[in-house]
């Protein structure tokens, strides 16, 4: 029987949803049987000890490789191909070496055939919005850390993209550049609340950030082992609410559980 | 530093130099085998000041430009194609592997008996000289791209021929550029090895006239010359290669600055 009511729109659909999502590396197994769904405007962490599998669901999610299994659909529809709902920041640097911050940014556009003065333009204003007026003529191998990860998001920003795809972008920066960023991350999310996927390690991250943390087991056929609410008041400081009493609980909650696979996995 | 390093190398040239003429003028050893620097310097500037050299520079010069451009541009474009096409690379393995094993030296005569004793021989042989170098380099050059940038400008939207020009040529063309200092080294050695081997003008003539004559001088004076020449063109490409690879850091400074 059909239902009499159609299904919702499509923004109370699932912006992301795996069901029995498994991948396959030759004849290793390093997904088994995932299922996720990511509400439209919520920020999902994502944590789990190395090797677990984290940039191999951020590439399904991103149809770079498609599951060996499983179902991917994102607001609602059968993933084809390439997301093109999804911007992705990768876990290693991504940004094109032979092109300046400037022609990086305004990459995107241009391919999509966007006038090469229009896309310059809005460049500009993208590198100035992630902090970096002034470095527009500087290549990659001229920024740090930190700039390196900031162009890399207006890069993916500036396409304003409905789903946001990070595999640990912060990972590899200093204490304070990282809540800088982090915060400046959060602000930006606030404008336009994107569906975000985020990989860390850093389960103190996870929880300052977002909405929801969900926990894999380790590897290998590494599942969804915890999927907790992080009910803190927005908007956060991400130094501050560390300090916070429901900061502390949420923590040693989740904490009890992601210890026990760090350790399973560490075993291996 | 630098200043130091040329005063080394400058002493070196001089002693070996001064070693040489007192060698011979002492009669350690014959001068008809080995000649003398001031008399090799004597022919040089003999053969500029006469202008008897420029007409052989100059047609050494076109058929290593001309081997130089077609040998290169065919090596990218099968290069680009066979990376970019597996099926294409593992049909046509065999055949690549093969032609690139026979000695060059073999297809001289060959090539004189096809295309005669003017440029087209030369030409030809230092195409086949210099394909190879730039074909292999392209595909190398391909193969390592990145795959992180790859996967990122696909997520930006880049289609198969966007891809082409954002990700894979950029990124190839340093193996590309390193590989035009290689070809341009061959194009000369293809240019004169088909002179020396038959013609009636070029460097590779020059020397193989002396040499017909057992003029040891002229033998010698045509090596330096010939040598300059290959300085100078590398140097011309090591220009070019520079100001178009600007993005590349500076060996040795990989990573952040600030
Ligand atoms: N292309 C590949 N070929 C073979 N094995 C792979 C490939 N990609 C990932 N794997 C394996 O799959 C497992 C999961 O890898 P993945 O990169 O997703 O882990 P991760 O959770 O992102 O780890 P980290 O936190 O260290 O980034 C690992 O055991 C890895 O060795
Ligand atoms: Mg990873």
């Amino acid at each position: 029987m059909r239902p009499l009511t159609q299904p919702k729109a499509t923004s109370t659909r699932p912006a992301i949803a795996l069901k029995g999502v498994v991948q396959r590396f030759g004849g290793y197994v390093a997904v088994g049987g995932v299922d996720l769904e990511a509400a439209a405007g919520e920020f999902v962490a994502i944590v789990g000890p190395t090797g677990c599998g984290k940039s191999t669901i951020l590439n399904i999610v991103a149809g770079l490789r498609p599951p060996a299994e499983g179902e991917v659909r994102v607001f609602g529809e059968p993933l084809a191909g390439l997301n093109r709902e999804a911007g992705y920041l990768f876990q290693a640097d991504g940004l094109l070496p032979w092109k300046t911050a400037l022609e990086n940014v305004a990459l995107g556009p241009v391919l999509r055939g966007v006038r090469p003065g229009e896309a310059r333009q809005r460049a500009r204003h993208w590198l100035a919005k992630v902090g970096l007026a002034g470095f527009e003529d500087r290549y990659p191998h001229q920024l740090s850390g930190g700039m390196k990860k900031r162009v890399a998001l207006a890069q993916v920003l500036i396409l304003s993209p409905r789903i946001l795809l990070m595999d640990e972008p912060f990972g590899a920066l200093d204490v304070q550049t990282r809540q800088l960023m982090e915060n400046e991350l959060l602000a930006l999310w606030q404008e336009d609340r994107k569906t975000v996927l985020f990989v860390t390690h850093d389960l103190e991250e996870a929880i300052a950030l977002a909405d929801r943390v969900v926990v894999f087991s380790a590897g290998p056929a590494s599942r969804i082992v915890g999927d907790f609410r992080v009910e803190l008041p927005r908007p956060r400081d991400v130094a501050e609410v560390r300090l916070t009493e429901d900061f502390l609980a949420i923590h040693r909650e989740i904490w009890g559980l992601l210890r026990e696979e760090v350790m399973r996995a560490h075993a291996r | 530093m630098r200043a130091r390093v040329r005063l080394w190398q400058l002493g070196i040239l001089v002693l070996l130099l001064a070693g040489w003429e007192l060698s011979v003028r002492l009669g350690w050893v014959d001068a008809f085998f080995f000649s003398k620097p001031s008399e090799i310097a004597g022919r040089i500037f003999e053969w500029f000041s006469t202008g008897e050299i420029y007409g052989h520079l100059w047609i050494t010069l076109w058929e290593t430009m001309l081997a130089f451009l077609i040998g290169t541009l065919l090596g990218v474009v099968l290069g680009l194609w066979l990376a970019l096409v597996p099926t294409a690379s593992a049909v046509l393995d065999p055949f690549i592997k093969a032609m690139n094993s026979i000695p060059r030296v073999i297809l001289a005569p060959i090539f004189t008996l096809w295309f005669g004793l003017g440029v087209a021989s030369k030409v030809a042989l230092g195409v086949t000289l210099v394909f190879f170098v730039a074909f292999f380099n392209t595909y190398q050059g391909i193969k390592e791209v990145n795959p992180v940038v790859l996967a990122n400008a696909r997520m930006l939207g880049a289609s198969g021929r966007q891809l082409l020009a954002h990700v894979y040529l950029p990124s190839a063309a340093s193996w590309i550029f390193s590989s035009l200092r290689t070809s341009i080294g061959f194009a000369v050695i293809g240019a004169v090895v088909g002179e020396y081997l038959g013609s009636a003008r070029g460097l590779g003539y020059l020397i193989s006239q002396a040499e017909g004559v057992f003029d040891t001088t002229g033998v010698f004076a045509g090596m330096v010359v010939l040598a300059v020449f290959v300085v100078l063109l590398d140097w011309v490409v090591s220009r070019v290669e520079a100001r178009l690879l600007v993005w590349r850091p500076a060996p040795g400074q990989e990573g952040g600055t600030v």
